[in-house]
């Protein structure tokens, strides 16, 4: 029990890291209506941009910023093999995600993983989070301010507050009637497949993003940490919903929702781990099995327990 | 206004499933006309109107709108010139948002969007007073999700979404077959208020052959692919349904009316 009490904030840090990884899947599953698995390539693309930028002596922020164009990219050529050459969407993203694989290793210079030198001191105080800031604010060797959970969150409440903006504009408006109902969108003027690559874009971009926090927070990039990502990025969605469809309206806090959705992610797993002290070989399965029953939830409930009247068309995407 | 020369659809082309669906219509509208299409299932009609909206390209001829010739364009560059309303209730409005954002998209249409706020408080204002005149007291209910109302009140909605922004043709595909009779009356009501109002080129599919001879100034009918029955003016005015009938009977070249004309 104390183990799981002392992995908590660390559980929670990665939770908040991967929340932005949803909140990206949040928009191409929910708002778009696209399900697609490039995120599984785009997350490595980040971390992998971000470390060999970085570790080559680029300044941090630009070593950000060029994970998520990175990201944007692979966003882009999902979007195009979707739209322009009529690919269905989960095919365009499997054929994307494959395809950076390779790209991601030649990023690594054709090494399976690159390492931030967070012995050196200087590197380490550079970082914007570390695993080593949790074990240090625990210790009360550096200010609250620097711990994980405050940075990530404070990363997580802007980019909720850009996205709540965007998605309220002219354009953000185009891109949620295409996902609500593309014929209607394309009776209004708008084209829809524009819109498709656009969101996809953004939603890889935040995807990479995410990726690159997390190689800095682990000090690595890894050319299989993305394995699985769409399946945490979905959970957190789902979590987000079921737990709080009936008290988040508004769409700012429903991405909250999604953010809170992937700390409880980690939170259970952490749990899992810690308290049975299971193989975490296991984990992928366990990880399937949470997925698989949050998912169920709602199904069961409209069937089983119809009481609240139907909402109208694409609700149970 | 609308100019459509000698267009042809198959579908399925070479397959078992090989469907002509137009076969060389011809149509032209002045401004203002208001024109009703009647004809039995799979005579056209809404292929007709998919053509001229662009939902596919057609395989021959051509279709120009005020001079554009537009045969080539995507079904989202058209939408500026075109209004539409659907026979599916769900089908011209997005169900996961409001009933003041539907129409603030469609406010926007054939306009590039951009990075301005999606919905102002003076555009609100004009919505509201719009959504009074079909008179379904959705002017309070204005950020309703737009899934929750009825058919009926979708199907108004969307009318109104079709000619918020003044369209130069509306094209109006049985949009209230799936309606009660009642709600149908209403839509319809609507539809000739706002129609008149505006003075908007309209092509208007019904099943309803009363409706067809009670409203518009023209009249068309389809068969197979074709226009075969095309009265206006006094002619149309003092048409009554057996006479609709026999002109059919004599277009399709059959003795009997085909029983699928006959829902009205």
């Amino acid at each position: 029990m104390l183990n799981f009490i002392n992995a908590l904030p660390g559980a929670i840090s990665q939770g908040l890291i991967w929340g932005i990884m949803a909140i990206g899947v949040y928009i191409t599953y929910k708002i778009l209506d696209i399900a697609y698995l490039t995120v599984d390539g785009s997350f490595c693309t980040g971390a992998a941009v971000f470390v060999v930028l970085y570790t080559t002596g680029t300044n941090l922020w630009i070593a950000m910023l060029a994970s998520l164009l990175a990201g944007m990219l692979a966003g882009l050529a999902t979007g195009i093999l979707h739209t322009f050459c009529g690919i269905p969407a989960i095919l365009a993203g499997i054929l994307t995600q494959l395809g950076l694989w390779s790209i991601n290793l030649a990023v690594m210079g054709m090494k399976a993983n690159v390492a931030i030198n967070v012995i050196n001191a200087e590197t380490l105080e550079r970082l914007l989070v570390s695993l080593r800031f949790v074990q240090d604010v625990a210790k009360g060797t550096r200010p609250f301010w620097q711990h994980p959970i405050f940075v990530v969150g404070i990363f997580t409440v802007v980019i909720i507050a850009i996205l709540y903006w965007f998605f309220g504009t002219e354009l953000g408006a185009a891109l949620r009637a295409t996902g609500a109902n593309g014929n209607m969108a394309r009776a209004q003027g708008i084209n829809t497949d524009m819109a498709k690559v656009l969101g996809l874009m953004i939603s890889n971009a935040l995807v990479a993003l995410s990726g690159a926090l997390l190689s800095q927070y682990q000090s690595f990039a890894d050319s299989s940490m993305g394995k699985g990502a769409i399946v945490i990025g979905l959970a957190a969605v789902i979590i987000g919903e079921v737990l709080f469809s009936k008290i988040f309206r508004n769409f700012g806090l429903k991405l909250l929702a999604v953010s809170i959705g992937a700390v409880i992610y980690y939170v259970v797993i952490q749990a899992v781990v810690s308290l049975s002290g299971i193989n975490t070989n296991y984990l992928k399965l366990i990880s399937a099995i949470i997925v698989a029953v949050f998912l169920s939830v709602p199904y069961w409930k409209g069937k089983y327990f119809k009481k609240s009247a139907k909402k109208g068309g694409a609700q149970n995407a | 206004m609308l100019d459509i020369q000698n267009i042809r659809k198959t579908f399925n082309a070479g397959t078992v499933n090989e469907k002509r669906a137009l076969n060389g219509v011809s149509l032209h509208l002045n401004e203002g006309d208001f024109v009703t299409v009647i004809g039995g299932n799979g005579a056209g009609k809404s292929t007709l109107l998919n053509a001229v909206a662009g939902v596919w390209p057609v395989d021959e001829g051509s279709i120009t709108i005020g001079g554009v010739d537009v045969t080539r364009l995507p079904e989202y560059k058209r939408a500026k010139y075109i209004g539409r309303v659907f026979q599916d209730p769900m089908m011209g409005t997005a169900a996961t948002m409001q009933i003041e954002e539907n129409l603030a998209l469609a406010a926007r249409r054939g306009k590039s969007r951009t990075l301005r706020s999606g919905i102002t408080k003076t555009e609100r204002e004009e919505y509201r007073e719009m959504l009074k005149i079909l008179d379904l007291g959705l002017e309070d209910r204005m950020t309703t999700k737009v899934g929750l109302l009825s058919g009926g009140q979708r199907q108004a909605l969307t009318l109104l979404m079709a000619t918020l922004q003044k369209p130069q043709l509306l094209l109006l595909d049985e949009h209230t077959a799936a309606l009660d009779p009642k709600t149908a009356a209403k839509v319809l009501d609507a539809t000739e208020k706002i129609v008149g109002r505006d003075n908007l080129t309209t092509l208007m599919i019904t099943h309803n052959m009363r409706d067809a001879i009670a409203h518009g100034n023209r009249l068309i009918m389809m068969y197979e692919g074709r226009i075969v029955v095309d009265v206006s003016g006094e002619e149309k005015q003092k048409l009554t349904v057996e006479q609709l009938l026999e002109l059919f009977s004599k277009a399709s070249g059959s003795d009997e009316a085909d029983d699928k004309l006959l829902l009205g």
